[in-house]
């Protein structure tokens, strides 16, 4: 899988959890530019990540990203083990 | 079972129209998304759950502060969520571990005690899902002093404290964990990084059952399972197969039928009533309920019978007729999609399961969907099938008379007239919340309410049984009047059993109603009506009985000029 089939669909679960049809994501995205993205919101959208890809992310990874592109890290890190 | 997500969908619905309940939700951990769940679960039950969530970890605050949030709220229902890992934590600083549970239960009494001495609210409380630390491994049952040990004792000891206080419900998260596994309702790393004990695949069931515990207190309970019968309640087609080789007992898979049946006699004998209706020859289908060793249910069990070729649309209205309640209050259970569909596109409000292809899984299935919940249990609820099957009795011997008093003489009807006391509340309360039609003010009185009210002298209560030659219907009918000034009595509630309809007890219980007022004096009798979607059957229920109206839905009876209304009931 490569890193843009990652991004549409996180695209799509973001734009699911976060019930915003508008939300369009680039690798540069961060929780500051989705008003619906806060600290709640970042449990949901990790349990469904997980569930999307079949991975778990330990307790360290769920606060360390800072973008989305690092997350997209985190998700083919994991996908390639 | 919905998911969070779609839960969470629901908050931007329209919730207007949806009755409103005034929650209050305290909780040690961060109990936002859970919150969420039950305003979202509550979309889906038509309810309107406003809630107010207290700062995380303010159960003591919100509840020893007079002037709190929560008090200046005035919440209708209090959720309290003390969660066994905040518990586990206290364990482990604890130096006297072995009274840990008894510590705890304390705790629990004094906030309840407190919330009650305060506020005329109901309480939701959470026991305690097991966590096993493992220090022991099995032997922890035997070490007092164990985590394991004093969770399970203070589960056990609040279920016995809670029997105790009318207003309080345990939400039983510690069979939420059985059903689903601890692995599923914690996660670990959630719980790190969010102070959430609660994992989101688990938050729908948790907030399902919380919310159920609200809908059953207001009365949304469910009262009667329409069962089919073949491979639903045995294993094959009895009229196919004959009685010998149906399935049950220990042939084929008949032990997974005859665990089921054990199940529905449960229910029965709780006070659910059974109702059959099959497509069958209805001598051939009653066969087995009369000749199989196997089978569990009998004759005996069956409210209402229902045998024939006709569909089965037809056929459960029929027998929605016959007993008298909403279809709302009805779970049909057929092993057949097409039956179900069909019953499901043309009635509306009841609930069809869809049962699993597999008669194994069918227990389990309906188990996990808590169709039953309720919040009390009473002496009555196990008579209740009798009461249906002498309704029958009742009824066919009516045709026979041409004269309606001519029957109703024939009835010999004795009605028992008390106040409320500690013998008829549960009763009392439990028609308060079953009476949806015949209930002029529809308003819902716990026990708690009552045991208030019968000890309030600004109230006159009536509690009326009625019995005749066929037997005994219990307490059927309840009456509450507030004493507005020393002419004028309010009926505060009206409602009545609809088991009991035309027999002339609305007359028999104004007598007794204007009899009381006359001998205390009161010169007035003023009644009101508040409709309901339910209670139109009582729209006129004032004008009948020679009430005159002052204005929309508010009636007047001069007490000096009644004149007493025939009726065929004497009192007992």
């Amino acid at each position: 899988m490569e890193r843009s089939d990652i991004l549409i669909k996180l695209q799509d679960i973001f734009i699911n959890i976060l019930d915003n049809e508008g939300i369009e994501l680039l690798e540069n995205t961060t929780a500051n530019d989705i008003e619906e993205w806060d600290s709640l919101t970042h449990i949901q959208l990790i349990v469904e990540i997980e569930k999307e890809f079949f991975i778990r992310f330990n307790s360290k990874e769920i606060r360390k990203w800072n973008n989305i592109g690092e997350m997209i890290d985190s998700i083919l890190e994991k996908i390639k083990k | 079972m919905k998911d969070f997500s779609s839960l969470k969908k629901n908050l931007k619905k329209d919730f207007s129209s949806f009755k409103e309940i005034k929650v209050a939700l305290l909780g040690d951990s961060a109990t936002q998304l859970l919150s969420q769940a039950i305003r979202g679960t509550g979309y889906n039950e038509n309810l309107n759950i406003n809630i107010f969530e207290a700062d995380f970890n303010q159960i003591e605050r919100q509840i020893y502060d007079p002037t709190s949030e929560l008090y200046d709220f005035n919440p209708q229902y209090i959720i309290l969520f003390i969660s066994s890992y905040k518990l586990l934590q206290s364990y482990n600083k604890s130096l006297t571990q072995i009274s840990f549970a008894e510590e705890q239960l304390q705790r629990i009494k004094d906030l309840i005690t407190t919330i009650n001495n305060k506020l005329d609210a109901k309480i939701i409380i959470y026991n305690f899902n097991e966590i096993d630390d493992s220090v022991y491994g099995s032997y922890a049952s035997k070490v007092e002093s164990s985590f394991l040990f004093q969770i399970r004792k203070l589960n056990f000891n609040l279920s016995s404290y809670i029997i105790e206080i009318p207003n309080c419900y345990v939400c039983d998260l510690s069979s939420i964990q059985n059903q689903i596994g601890f692995n599923n309702l914690f996660s670990p790393s959630i719980y790190v990084n969010t102070e959430m004990v609660l994992s989101i695949e688990s938050l729908p069931v948790i907030a399902f059952r919380t919310v159920a515990i609200v809908s059953s207190l207001i009365g949304k309970i469910k009262k009667c399972l329409i069962l089919d019968l073949d491979n639903t309640l045995w294993g094959g087609v009895i009229g196919d197969d004959g009685i010998e080789n149906i399935q049950l007992g220990s042939l084929g898979i008949g032990k997974a039928f005859t665990e089921f049946q054990y199940w529905i006699k449960k229910l029965k004998n709780r006070g659910i009533i059974i109702a059959v209706c099959s497509k069958n020859t209805e001598s051939i289908a009653k066969e087995p309920f009369l000749k199989h060793p196997d089978m569990i249910l009998k004759l005996d069990d069956v409210a209402v019978f229902i045998a024939n070729w006709n569909n089965k649309v037809d056929n459960i209205r029929q027998i929605q007729r016959i007993l008298n309640i909403g279809f709302d209050s009805m779970v049909f259970v057929d092993d057949n999609p097409f039956e179900r569909n069909m019953v499901k596109e043309q009635i509306e409000d009841i609930c069809i399961p869809d049962l699993p292809e597999d008669p194994a899984n069918y227990l389990q299935y309906l188990s996990s969907l808590d169709l039953f919940e309720t919040t009390n249990f009473s002496e009555e609820d196990a008579k209740r099938t009798t009461q249906y099957q002498t309704e029958f009795k009742r009824l066919s011997e009516k045709m026979n008379f041409s004269n309606e008093d001519d029957y109703l003489k024939s009835l010999n009807m004795l009605s028992d007239i008390s106040e409320f006391n500690s013998f008829n509340s549960p009763r009392v309360s439990q028609l308060s919340q079953r009476s949806n039609q015949f209930n002029l003010r529809t308003i819902r009185y716990d026990e708690d309410n009552i045991i208030k009210i019968s000890n309030n002298s600004d109230y006159a209560t009536f509690a009326f049984t009625l019995e005749d030659k066929y037997g005994d219907n219990g307490l059927i009918c309840v009456v509450i009047l507030k004493k507005l000034d020393k002419d004028i009595l309010f009926i505060d509630s009206w409602f009545m059993s609809c088991r009991v309809l035309k027999r002339g007890m609305e007359n028999f219980v104004l007598n007794s109603l204007v009899t009381y007022a006359k001998e205390n004096n009161y010169k007035t009798i003023i009644g009101e009506y508040l409709p309901t979607s339910k209670n139109g059957i009582v729209a006129n229920h004032y004008n009948s009985l020679g009430f005159k109206e002052t204005s929309t839905n508010k009636w007047t009876l001069s007490v000096d000029n009644y004149i007493t209304k025939k009726c065929f009931i004497n009192k007992k």
